[in-house]
């Protein structure tokens, strides 16, 4: 069994007790998907399967079923995925650390249509912790993103 | 240190199924699991997932996600359960976690996720240091002298309040349809036993009833403002004919060691009219055989409360539709 991760097939590692996020990072070295916590508390290690967010720290390499796609696989090489793009615009971040882990949610946030005011967002990116506490520069972003594609 | 991983037959002795795997691989890090095996049902998600709603029903497949749960229209129908579903854990742990699981979650007690400490649970015999200790978040209703770990989770609260039934798929092949209520054990002297589930059986599904109650609610007081715990929850299930209440049925979370039905709250209902005076009534009968320290007294009052608030919520809804929920 292989492991599908931005586009490409990947081999699954040895050790079955290797997590997507070690794996990602040590063995596949998309070390863009941050390890904070380690225990699916902070939020800074999500990533997308299928499109739905997980925490690549509580997830057994051995049991992903879905294409997986980290930051890493977010942007068209150059060209910011426009979250990406919100965040820098509005300020998103301070050091940085929990910012893939946002955007990543950020992305199904808005896809799953939880992002219709600043408390939906509120409730619904809290399972993503910044320590420095730009959350408001955070919500902001994400508003954004989610006005824009309800114009088009 | 070794660990296999396989995706076919059943979990023998110390051997454990994972499905979403939130806790497991959790609790696996901190030493304080260790199977030998694991089974993986990520293999079995088409089968052991899914909702099928009848007249009377609505079925879970276990290996439903709560997110997926959460986002049916016939769930989001069920004010207790989507409320439950909806304020547990966060949006990326809803994503991973099954409904079959979450039945199982594992405590959060402190020395039980800390292997270096003695733990009944964890060792049988080792001692509970939780007793005269750290016991802030501790169980008040329901433990014993060997563990206080408190229940942690939501959904099995409203589930129960609701009269839920689960299909276990038992070790000889047979499937059995049970109640829920019964299926978390108290710990009493064997903490280690936490479910009426023998080695080897497994949910498969998970049954609401419909249209039994024509109010439900389910109210969680966390610490912070979301992705917490219950510091104390109530799921509360009414049939109220003609302005009182007929039938009650009220589920303590947060506070005790398994989902914590109280007859005598839902005694103390019923005749009643569901306002504000005998809606405290029930939650002060809930909690009168509260165990407390002084770290967790306050938890308690907090217990009362969400009781109240879920009762007056539910009657509420009786009020704002004709209709049965």
């Amino acid at each position: 069994m292989t492991l599908r991760i931005n586009g490409s097939d990947h081999p699954q590692p040895a050790d079955p007790r290797t997590t997507l996020l070690d794996h990602l990072r040590e063995g596949l070295n998309l070390v863009g998907t941050k390890k904070g916590c380690d225990h699916g508390q902070c939020g800074a290690c999500t990533v997308l399967i299928d499109g739905k967010r997980v925490l690549s720290c509580l997830q057994l390499a051995a049991t992903v079923r879905g294409e997986v796609t980290t930051i890493e696989g977010l942007s068209g090489g150059d060209n910011l995925h426009p979250m990406q793009a919100a965040f820098l615009e509005h300020d998103a971040y301070q050091c940085g650390f929990c910012t893939p882990g946002q955007i990543m949610s950020a992305v199904a946030c808005v896809a799953e249509g939880h992002a219709g005011s600043d408390a939906e967002i509120a409730e619904w990116m809290s399972g993503n912790l910044c320590r420095c506490a730009a959350y408001p520069q955070i919500r902001a972003a994400i508003a954004d993103v989610a006005g824009q594609e309800d114009l088009e | 240190m070794n660990l296999t991983i396989r995706t076919g037959g059943t979990a023998s002795q110390g051997e454990a199924f994972i499905a979403g795997g939130t806790t497991m691989v959790d609790l696996m890090k901190l030493g304080a699991s260790s199977p030998n095996a694991l089974v993986d049902l990520s293999a079995r998600r088409a089968e052991l997932s899914g909702i099928e709603v009848t007249e009377t029903e609505v079925t879970l497949g276990a290996l439903t996600t709560m997110a997926d749960a959460a986002a049916h229209p016939a769930v989001a129908a069920m004010p207790a359960i989507h409320a439950a579903l909806v304020q547990a854990a966060s949006p990326q742990i809803r994503e991973m976690a099954t409904l079959g699981g979450n039945l199982l979650q594992r405590t959060r007690c402190s020395y039980f996720r800390d292997s270096r400490q003695p733990c009944n649970k964890r060792a049988a015999g080792s001692g509970c240091p939780a007793l005269g200790g750290e016991d802030g978040q501790h169980a008040v209703l329901g433990g014993s002298a060997q563990c206080i770990a408190t229940y942690p989770g939501d959904f099995a609260v409203a589930a129960l309040a609701l009269g839920a039934e689960i299909t276990v798929d038992q070790s000889n092949g047979m499937r059995a349809r049970r109640p829920l209520a019964g299926f978390h054990r108290r710990p009493g002297d064997t903490p280690h036993l936490e479910t009426a589930l023998a080695p080897g059986e497994l949910i498969a599904a998970i049954h609401l009833p419909r249209g039994a109650w024509t109010g439900q609610t389910y109210v969680k007081l966390r610490d912070r403002a979301s992705y917490a715990f219950a510091t104390a929850s109530a799921a509360v299930a009414l049939r109220l004919e003609g302005g009182t209440v007929a039938e009650a049925r009220i589920v303590l979370g947060g506070l005790a060691t398994i989902p914590w039905r109280s007859i005598a709250a839902e005694q103390v209902l019923i005749g009643m009219t569901a306002s504000m005076a005998p809606a405290f009534a029930a939650g002060e009968a809930a909690l009168t055989q509260a165990t407390t320290s002084p770290n967790n007294t306050h938890r308690v009052e907090l217990g009362v409360r969400a009781v109240a608030r879920a009762i007056l919520d539910a009657a509420a809804q009786d009020r704002d539709q004709s209709g049965s929920l």
